[in-house]
């Protein structure tokens, strides 16, 4: 009675049996439901299908091309991101005319690029890393600059008295102290970037997990589809764990943040 | 004469028009002399050293030091804050040894020096450390031990103890002394407590509020080193206070009005940020 109790209160019990619990209440009405397997695939159909492609390698090279496209994209914006953050945060006359149109098109969901940068780019890997790069470099630009604008001016003010000038102001006292909000952008950024992604390639055919979602539908194989769909939430779940928390708590734990 | 401030004004504008914090403030420093500058809060002692860092500008006369004009900020005179502005994304030997860093000192060499000075605080055991891991006290000695790093003549202290406990600022009452005594620096220290003003300094400079001017210079002569719980002090602290006592008592009644004060503070912040954007334009 006793271990049962203790077996109870664990976290992790309670999460593995709300789990088992919804796999096989799925499984029961896959089997006994009127829908068709197509329409409504049973979890040993996914598991299945999850198998089969990464058997047959499909899976691997579609994982590749996005991730790809993302590592670019997610790059480029996070470089133009923190400089153009670092000067809309330090420079008014930036703030008031760069940062108010940041402002704007961060109310733009990045998808909606997609019409333009195919006009612009063609049918190209371009026109799908500029949506990329639109859903991420808006939100890290806007995290840096606040994260720029709320340092102390103590900081500063310190850094100069000791002899602090120019580039080095920048790159070893300004981001460094905006450093816990550059990092919750990044992070903000990466998801909005992952999002345009997928939307990216699902509506432009090209190698990819999208393309993968949306051969799925047309092959009315709906088990493929929802092996995709799994696929890509561990890509978002593993890239959340184990790139941004490790960062986060290492600065949250320097900067006392924690708890 | 090591510092000479001649002729220092400093006014701020506000809503309610022009702000005066400080009137016309002469003052000279020997070399290797403890000056201690006590008043009320908002007397401008802090603007005053703060325009003495070259972290503010006067609005009209000048601060000289060795006979050159300082107009802008420099390591021959560095300030050591109330909450110690250390930097939380360094620990505590990159921070002593920061301004050796901006100085282009190698590492070895930094780190060596930087060790040095942390043996002079006591705190060699935390050099690894992370800033918010230390009392307030150990903070305010890693930065002090941050601006001794840069071998400064003139140390430019405000407030420094004023949010430690008693203990804890009379020991470094003590430490400090020592280190002065050794090192032979001038230093300008802020304070708004009479006693500590009277242990620490060969001079006490005495503040009246509103608008911030020099109300008297006393001389202090007891033998060092000196305790803040002595006759000696609490006596001579005794007979300051009564000669400064209306005065104190008119910067209560100014302080009253604190949405003007708010607004004060409001100005300060606006044009140290202002000064900020200025420096960043600069550079881009």
């Amino acid at each position: 009675m006793m271990f049962f109790r203790r077996w109870v209160a664990n976290r992790w019990t309670r999460q593995i049996v709300f789990f088992a619990a919804l796999l096989a209440a799925w499984q029961a009405f896959a089997w006994i439901g009127p829908l068709p397997d197509y329409v409504f695939p049973s979890p040993l159909g996914v598991a299945q299908s999850l198998a089969r492609g990464f058997q047959n390698g499909t899976f691997i090279l579609g994982i590749v091309a996005s991730m790809q496209r993302i590592l670019i994209g997610f790059g480029i914006s996070a470089v133009a991101g923190m400089e153009l953050g670092l000067a809309i945060g330090r420079i008014r006359l930036l703030d008031e005319t760069v940062g108010s149109l940041v402002l704007g098109l961060q109310a733009l969901p990045s998808i909606c690029w997609l019409p333009l940068a195919l006009l612009w780019f063609g049918l190209s890997e371009a026109a799908i890393l500029f949506v990329v790069v639109m859903g991420a470099l808006l939100s890290i630009t806007l995290a840096t600059e606040a994260g720029v604008k709320n340092t102390p001016p103590l900081y500063l003010r310190a850094a100069r008295n000791l002899g602090a000038r120019g580039w080095r102001l920048y790159a070893l006292v300004i981001l460094p102290a905006a450093l816990p909000a550059i990092i919750t952008g990044m992070k903000l950024g990466w998801s909005f970037a992952w999002r345009s992604l997928m939307a990216g390639e699902l509506l432009y055919v090209s190698l990819g997990l999208g393309q993968l979602l949306n051969a799925g539908r047309e092959l009315n194989d709906m088990s493929q589809v929802i092996a995709v769909m799994l696929v890509i939430i561990a890509i978002g779940l593993a890239v959340d764990r184990l790139v941004f928390a490790p960062v986060e708590s290492r600065v949250r734990e320097r900067w006392g943040l924690q708890g | 004469m090591k510092l000479k401030v001649r002729g220092v004004t400093k006014k701020f504008r506000s809503k309610n028009g022009a702000l005066t914090a400080l009137e016309p403030i002469d003052l000279d420093v020997q070399a290797g002399e403890f000056v201690c500058l006590l008043g009320p809060s908002g007397c401008g002692k802090s603007t005053l050293l703060n325009i003495i860092a070259g972290l503010d500008q006067p609005t009209t006369g000048e601060v000289r030091v060795d006979g050159e004009p300082a107009r802008h900020t420099g390591t021959d005179r560095v300030m050591i804050f109330q909450n110690a502005a250390l930097f939380p994304w360094l620990n505590v030997i990159d921070n002593v040894a920061f301004g050796l860093r901006m100085a282009g000192v190698p590492k070895i060499e930094r780190q060596e020096t930087a060790r040095r000075f942390l043996r002079m605080v006591h705190l060699s055991d935390f050099e690894s450390a992370f800033i918010h891991e230390l009392s307030g006290g150990m903070r305010q000695r890693v930065a002090l031990a941050r601006a001794l790093a840069l071998n400064p003549d003139v140390l430019l202290m405000d407030e420094p103890f004023g949010a430690l406990d008693a203990q804890t600022r009379d020991l470094l009452h003590d430490e400090l002394q020592t280190i002065w005594s050794d090192t032979h620096k001038t230093v300008l220290f802020v304070t708004h407590n009479v006693r500590e003003a009277i242990v620490l300094g060969d001079r006490v400079v005495v503040f009246s509020a509103r608008p911030g001017k020099i109300k008297q210079i006393f001389t202090i002569n007891l033998p060092r080193p000196r305790q803040i719980e002595s006759y000696a002090v609490v006596d001579l602290a005794r007979e300051m206070m009564t000669v400064l006592r209306d005065d104190v008592l008119t910067s209560e009644r100014e302080i009253e009005q604190a949405v003007l004060r708010h607004d004060l503070e409001a100005q300060i912040e606006d044009g140290m940020r202002a000064t900020f954007r200025e420096v960043g334009d600069d550079v881009l």
